[in-house]
């Protein structure tokens, strides 16, 4: 019995000199939503090209569904995805569009208004794919991906171009879909919605995974981290520069500064912004959010 | 198969392409045809590069086709662009990447977009065979051609003949354009490519020295389409005719099962 839906183990993708994906090893397990995270260009769509067989890798092994991805063919029919963003043939309409993907696949017809329906565009099914929105584009990409019904839902960004209602609908349907039973794998540079809605968490950074695992031991093995905020903005980089002198990491992001310290060290820092007239509005610990952990762990700001 | 060969049709049946591409055909198959009647005594020919196609010659049992057959060539250069633009178009727009999702058989999704275009293409050609013959039965007797032997049996064979070798010409112009489809992944520079090379660079060559046109691709399956010419036997061009292609089909087959998929 299979309780993985991906699993890849030393897989590498080599375009010329250049090491796209670097010897990853992963494992996604059945009826979770796994977030995939990383930077642009760190390898996260070559990864999930080579899953879908649309790329050969340079080394290594995968699995999807129990099914080596040197087959696709015996594992594709239940899985469900959407790469790189929707692609459509733009002279057809939404309905059609799905018609081509529902005949090539051998899914019913009546299957495709069902879905047009689900992600909203049950109304414009008929329009050609050419008018739509990015948002509805990105919707139409959705109901192709779930043609199948799939068993395992890969997403690319999927909430690209989508207003925050269209965002919280995705967020929604991609966890009904997990609690139904759906693997969901999922990459979105909107950090703070994979947070909500994922289990796991596949973290790369320039080819290389930094993290995978269940996302509680990814925010459980973070220290928390001091918020600072003051009363005069332009007085943040001086807080920074004390917390950097003290040797703790500090960035500014949000009108406050975020400081890797333990909080015992939070009253120093109280005296030290009161001896430089420094008047602080706030001044809390906090638990990083997974926005503040992928920084922290990949190094990036 | 089946499956690929019907989402392939369901995109090449939009009224733009279908309604566009035979109306280009029929517009084209009357215009070549009536030429052939209309300029019979023009002292610039009625056919191609200042060809006079007499009465006596057109009152042959062969006579009812030969507008039908002229025209050939140029249905295969219709037939080049509309295959190189649906093949190199799964490129452009990102598309091959869900066809190979939902149909991971790479040689399936090929054979079944070529054999959908080869159906596109042979309703292109019964358009062309009903509006050529038609144009010239009813254009003949203005021009005191005599259409008796046009339906002959004789006449039949020749109409049956023709379309045959028109068939076969434009599905080797539609391959060649698959080919460069798949090898360019641009439906712009595919059919510019393709164009520029059958309409001038072959004519040029062919005008600088009369013996290239018993090689040059373009001209094989345009001599297939009239069933040989005085200089390339009909053998001879269908040899060398379907070398190219088969060829070009291997490579470009090789290529598409093999490459990458990363846009």
């Amino acid at each position: 019995m299979v309780n993985t839906a991906i699993s890849v183990s030393d897989l590498s993708k080599k375009y010329d000199d250049r090491l796209a994906v670097s010897h990853i090893n992963f494992e996604v397990p059945l009826g979770t939503v796994c977030g995939f995270v990383g930077p642009n260009g760190s390898g996260k769509t070559t990864t999930m090209r080579m899953l879908l067989g649309l790329i050969t890798p340079t080394t290594g092994q995968g699995h999807i569904l129990g099914e080596p991805i040197e087959h696709p063919e015996k594992y594709l029919s239940r899985v469900g995805a959407m790469i790189e963003g929707p692609a459509f043939y733009p002279a057809l309409s939404g309905h059609e569009n799905l018609m081509v993907l529902a005949r090539l696949g051998g899914f019913p017809a009546e299957r495709v208004q069902t879905l047009l329906e689900k992600v909203g565009l049950g109304d414009r099914g008929k329009s050609k794919y050419k008018t739509y929105s990015l948002g509805m584009k990105q919707r139409l990409g959705i109901a192709a991906a779930l043609l199948p019904e799939p068993k395992l839902l890969m997403l690319d960004e999927p909430t690209n171009g989508l207003d925050p209602e269209g965002i919280q609908e995705v967020r929604a349907l991609l966890r009904d879909l997990a609690n139904d039973g759906t693997t969901v794998f999922v990459s979105s540079h909107l950090l703070s919605e994979l947070e909500i809605i994922s289990d796991h968490i596949v973290m790369l950074r320039k080819g290389e995974i930094v993290f995978a695992g269940p996302i509680e031991d990814l925010m459980t093995k973070q220290q928390p981290i001091i918020i600072a905020k003051t009363l005069n903005h332009a007085d943040l980089s001086h807080i920074a520069e004390i917390a950097e002198k003290s040797g703790h990491h500090a960035v500014i992001r949000d009108d406050a500064v975020h400081i890797s310290a333990p909080i015992e060290w939070a009253p120093t820092l109280n005296r030290a912004a009161f001896d430089a007239g420094i008047t602080l509005a706030q001044l809390a610990p906090q638990l990083p959010n997974l926005e503040e952990t992928f920084f922290e762990m990949t190094g990036d700001k | 198969m089946l499956d690929v060969i019907r989402a392939e049709l369901r995109k090449l049946r939009r009224p733009t392409l279908f309604l566009g591409t035979m109306g280009a055909v029929v517009f084209f198959s009357g215009l070549f045809s009536a030429l052939l009647y209309l300029l019979i005594d023009s002292p610039q020919g009625n056919a191609d590069r200042g060809q006079v196609i007499s009465r006596e010659v057109l009152a042959l049992a062969s006579g009812g086709v030969q507008g039908f057959a002229n025209v050939g060539g140029f249905l295969g250069i219709i037939a080049l662009c509309v295959f190189a633009a649906q093949t190199a178009q799964e490129y452009t727009y990102g598309t091959l990447r869900n066809l190979l999702v939902r149909q991971p058989s790479r040689m399936k999704i090929l054979l079944g977009k070529l054999i959908a275009m080869k159906l596109f293409a042979l309703i292109m050609i019964i358009f062309s065979a009903i509006i050529s013959i038609g144009t010239s039965v009813v254009l003949a007797p203005t021009v005191d051609v005599s259409t008796d032997l046009w339906f002959s049996s004789e006449g039949i064979e020749f109409i049956y003949t023709t379309f045959l070798n028109v068939t076969i010409s434009v599905v080797g112009f539609g391959i060649i354009g698959m080919v460069l489809g798949l090898l360019l992944r641009s439906p712009i520079s595919a059919i510019s490519f393709g164009v520029l090379w059958l309409l001038i660079v072959e004519n040029l060559l062919v005008a600088v020295e009369n013996s290239t046109q018993s090689w040059l691709p373009g001209s094989q399956l345009t001599i297939i389409a009239t069933g040989g010419s005085a200089d390339v036997p009909y053998t001879q061009a269908l040899a060398t005719g379907g070398a190219y292609v088969a060829v070009g089909a291997l490579v470009a087959s090789i290529l598409f099962l093999r490459r990458d998929v990363a846009n």
